[in-house]
């Protein structure tokens, strides 16, 4: 190899890393910019720190709260609330629910601020965590009292 | 890596290595296939319909592996110029954008049953997306540009940038909230599988790393057999120019 060519080599590889670099920490900066939309859905906390304008479109995710959930004599409108451990807020919804929807499951609502009641949910999402498992071993975990459901366990 | 550089010994030593790459690949993919589809046991929140898994998951992952692959040879071809790098990442591309449309379509299908949608812009499921125009994008140019060097060229600096895609893509579920799940398999605390399926799913991740292997092994044999069938068409051309 010639001196030549390896110094062209050279030259090549510092290009690659320095456009590299510089790509990285431009998409970088992009990013961090955008965290606000590229973020699905805000948290009930979140909800509560960030002024949102009444009526604005937005997504809440959580837990639906434990003994939160309720139906009205129509059957298709449903209540409950939306918890992250700090925050809760209340969400009113008709449609038809996701069969994983249950307390204690994470979701995620879109629907519009309210700032006189309850948050007006006109999609409800669920969620499934990272966590697979045949329903024998829930079950004799369930049987001996140290079952918790994963999501649960991370609000806790 | 000089040694295998050579297009010729290149050819000469996968075309031992992939009768066996092909034959574990069918080995590995009806094993694992048949033990998650039919003997794993069902999940207890969603029934059957997690089986989606034992293809989704190998497939969403190695959409990446291929990307990351690509982008690798890229660089060994801009910076080092050897012959064999710009041909493995042209033999790469379409198998990748396979996966990630793969990735994609079951996906949605688990989606519907799970979420109660099949599309959401949620920040995993649009990377991903990216991630497949990307290979189109990649593909595209080689068949746009005339000039082979310049083809070449053009398509490694396509990989290099694109690769800027591949952490975000992993790590898009740690960064933001999102719609889909957290990792499963590569995360702190262990597996969130239960053996009985996550051993299934780790043989199905092995079949169809197989696959990538035998298959871009047969691609770039194509390439370099087609690419010596060009020079003896041109040096044929040339002979009967010079005799006639």
């Amino acid at each position: 190899m010639t001196t030549r060519a390896g110094k062209r080599k050279k030259k090549r590889l510092y290009l690659v890393l320095t456009s590299m670099t510089v790509l990285v920490l431009a998409v970088g900066l992009v990013l961090t910019a955008l965290q606000d939309s590229i973020s699905l859905f805000v948290d009930p906390t979140e909800l509560k720190e960030r002024n949102f304008a009444d009526g604005q479109r937005i997504r809440l995710g959580g837990l639906v709260a434990e003994e939160s959930f309720s139906k009205d004599a129509d059957g298709l409108t449903y209540h409950f609330d939306i918890t992250d451990g700090a925050e809760t807020v209340s969400v009113v919804y008709k449609g038809s629910l996701p069969d994983l929807f249950r307390e204690g499951q994470g979701v995620v609502v879109e629907g519009s601020i309210n700032q006189h009641g309850p948050f007006v949910a006109t999609e409800v999402l669920a969620k499934h965590d990272e966590n697979y498992m045949p329903k024998e071993v829930v079950d004799s975990l369930k049987k001996r009292g140290v079952f918790r459901h994963a999501e649960e366990e991370e609000s806790i | 890596m000089h040694k295998f550089a050579n297009p010729a010994r290149f050819l000469r030593i996968s075309k031992m290595i992939t009768p066996w790459c092909f034959f574990l690949t069918i080995v590995t993919m009806v094993a694992g296939l048949y033990w998650g589809l039919f003997i794993a046991p069902e999940d207890y929140q969603m029934g059957a319909s997690y089986r989606i898994i034992f293809v989704h998951v190998p497939a969403a992952h190695l959409s990446e592996i291929c990307y990351g692959f690509m982008a690798v040879a890229s660089v060994v071809a801009i910076i080092w110029k050897h012959p064999l790098a710009d041909q493995s990442a042209r033999a790469a591309a379409p198998v990748g954008a396979v996966f990630t449309a793969l990735a994609l379509f079951t996906g949605s299908l688990w989606g519907k049953p799970t979420w109660g949608t099949y599309w959401i812009w949620d920040a995993r499921l649009t990377s991903e997306l990216v991630l497949l125009f990307l290979y189109f994008g990649y593909m595209a140019v080689w068949e746009a540009v005339e000039d082979r060097t310049k083809a070449a060229r053009i398509a490694a600096i396509v990989a290099l940038v694109g690769a800027v895609n591949l952490p975000i893509i992993k790590f898009s579920v740690d960064w933001w909230n999102t719609l889909h799940q957290p990792a499963s398999l590569l995360r702190a605390g262990g597996a969130g599988l239960h053996p009985d399926m996550l051993w299934p799913l780790l043989t199905c991740i092995l079949a169809f790393y197989l696959f990538f292997v035998t298959v871009v092994l047969w691609r770039i044999q194509s390439l370099i057999i087609r690419r010596q069938i060009r020079g003896l068409q041109i040096r044929l051309a040339e002979e009967e120019r010079a005799n006639g």
